[in-house]
């Protein structure tokens, strides 16, 4: 007997719900779980601190003398201590507590996080890639049928980077202008390089081209004349044809703002929306570079999801503090007042109990089982 | 509520000049003109919602999602660094952020240089390019005084006309960044309500040009 509140699905939170479906969907896709069991050296952070979303890590001195970090992060880890696998590739997903400021710059705080995702790493081939592009897709349908996976390509970036000759503190105020959208700062950064009117035109067509494949796929012809931005391109449209015959390109737009560090990124870079959640939950991308600057072969692309964030759509709160309040006096035994919770909570309604009912609470039945009867 | 698009305008002579460009572009909401205590104004006809905000605290409605889109000054932008989309350059509102002291002043690279300013990051950025050591005096208003006192040697502000520096001696030496008011939307809006966002940028961009 457990009193029936472990059948009740409404006792979970949406983020405890998303936890466990997307462990099974990782499970079902071959991915093997990781669990972070040691604290890493500050010194692999520090290294890689760009990767990191925000880049104050907590730190303290371990028993040797050496300098350690609480987690900020989970990738670097997995890269680190993940044997190579007999097959060619590895397929990890985990569900670890991080610890960074939370992402609005309002908050400088930092906080303990949960996330989870998985990374694919090894000989990659390009089902891998895709497949990775559907799970971020179904996990993003786990937590709402109302969401949007936002895909660019580093690639294409840098191709145009390359091509209009832009390096340096340019380089990076273009693709911060880029990542806001922000056609007017284009245009300055485009006037200050000196970029000639079809170079230009071809950075203002980029950060305009956002929309579904088929909308934009033209403007990216258009923009994409060099073989390494047209191979980079071919890849876009791969997995944006997989995705319509996965019947999912509603939910898959393109847009060039999806910008991550081009030290770490290479290829597909992506950033999932739910609607009602004001920042992105579902962060992810191909990182050869990073795999290369750790020492190992190969390629590598993985997501995050924030679960934190989901708490954001639990908006109903609940309508009273217990479903009952049970009033027990001194003449009723410790074990008979165990027996009525049990037998009141037995359709999984909550229960608090006490000698007398609290101020300030609000309760849907009052229990009295100092005469034996109900009130 | 999902229809609306919610919109934070700052308060004061900007925001005021704002609203009437969004009135102009079709999205009039006459309540708004109206003297009374209100907080929110709606317009359901055109969709859309209107509220008024300290300029300064426009990206954080924005970027936490309680607007959809608002107007904040790039000054904003630059010092709190949101994670908004920065859509349209209003070309309103238009200033200059720069470092003015006395009109005597003469730089000596030998010392700490110390900057009076409300844009603390701004600053600190503008001298950290030009490997400058500095010492920001975060202060939250009549910055002009500073020089004055000597409590800095310069200070880092908005200029509109410079009429006030030369009342006081003051000058302004170089210009940091050109300022003028932006269209900023929430990232996640922007995909959950991208036609009435792009209508609204739309419309406003063919009034600026």
């Amino acid at each position: 007997m457990n009193g029936g509140f472990a059948a009740d699905k409404n006792i979970f939170k949406t983020e405890e719900r998303v936890t466990f479906a997307l462990r099974g969907l990782y499970r079902a896709f071959g991915y093997k779980p990781y669990k972070m069991s040691k604290f890493e050296e500050y010194d692999l952070y520090v290294r890689n601190k760009d990767f990191l979303i925000s880049d104050r890590v907590i730190t303290f001195t371990g028993e040797s003398g050496k300098l350690l970090a609480l987690k900020p992060d989970v990738t670097l880890s997995i890269i680190k201590n993940t044997p190579e696998s007999s097959s060619g590739i590895n397929k990890i997903y985990y569900n670890e507590t991080v610890y960074r400021s939370s992402g609005a710059s309002g908050s400088k705080e930092f906080s303990e996080i949960m996330q989870t995702g998985l990374e694919c790493f090894g000989k990659l081939d390009s089902y891998n890639v895709c497949e990775v592009i559907m799970l971020a897709i179904r996990s993003l349908a786990t937590v709402s049928d109302k969401y949007i996976l936002d895909i660019s390509h580093m690639g294409i970036l840098s191709a145009l980077l390359d091509e209009a000759g832009l390096s340096g503190e340019l380089r990076q105020k273009m693709l911060l202008c880029i990542s806001e959208k922000n056609r007017s700062g284009v245009a300055i950064v485009c006037d200050e390089a000196g970029l000639n009117g079809e170079m230009s035109e071809c950075f203002a067509k980029l950060v305009s081209a956002y929309g579904k494949i088929d909308e934009v796929v033209s403007l990216l012809g258009e923009i994409c004349r060099t073989p390494k931005a047209r191979e980079a391109l071919d890849e876009l449209v791969l997995v944006c044809e997989m995705t319509k015959k996965c019947g999912v390109s509603e939910h898959v737009w393109i847009d060039f703002s999806v910008v991550n560090d081009m030290r770490y990124y290479s290829g597909i870079v992506f950033r999932g929306f739910i609607d009602n959640i004001p920042t992105g939950v579902l962060s992810g991308g191909r990182y050869d570079n990073l795999l290369s600057k750790m020492g190992r072969e190969g390629g590598a692309i993985g997501f995050a999801v924030y679960l934190d964030l989901l708490e954001r759509l639990d908006r109903s709160s609940a309508d009273c503090d217990a479903d009952i309040f049970l009033i027990y006096g001194e003449n009723n035994s410790p074990a008979d007042v165990f027996a009525m919770t049990e037998k009141l909570t037995a359709n999984g309604e909550s229960l608090m109990s006490g000698r007398e009912v609290p101020e300030n609470m609000t309760f849907k039945k009052i229990v009295d089982m100092r005469n034996g009867g109900e009130v | 509520m999902a229809d609306f698009v919610n919109i934070a305008l700052p308060k004061g002579r900007l925001g005021e000049k704002v609203y009437s460009m969004f009135e102009a572009a079709g999205y009039p909401c006459p309540s708004i003109k109206e003297n009374n205590r209100k907080l929110i104004y709606e317009n359901p006809e055109v969709g859309v919602r209107y509220f008024w905000v300290k300029p300064s605290d426009v990206s954080i409605y924005v970027e936490r999602g309680a607007a959809d889109i608002g107007v904040a000054g790039k000054d904003i932008l630059l010092e709190y660094t949101p994670d908004v989309y920065e859509l349209l350059d209003l070309k309103t509102g238009v200033c200059r952020m720069m470092v003015a002291a006395m009109q005597d002043y003469r730089s000596d690279p030998d010392k700490t240089l110390r900057v009076a300013t409300k844009f603390p990051n701004i600053a600190r950025s503008y001298y950290d390019r030009q490997r400058r050591e500095i010492d920001i005096i975060t202060l939250n208003g009549s910055i002009e005084l500073a020089p004055i006192l000597g409590l800095s040697d310069v200070i880092v502000d908005i200029v509109e006309t410079g009429k006030t520096l030369y009342e006081n001696n003051l000058a302004p030496f170089e210009k940091i960044v050109d300022i003028s008011a932006r269209l900023i939307a929430n990232k996640a809006s922007f995909k959950f309500k991208n036609a009435a966002i792009e209508e609204i940028y739309s419309s406003l961009a063919k009034i600026v040009e």
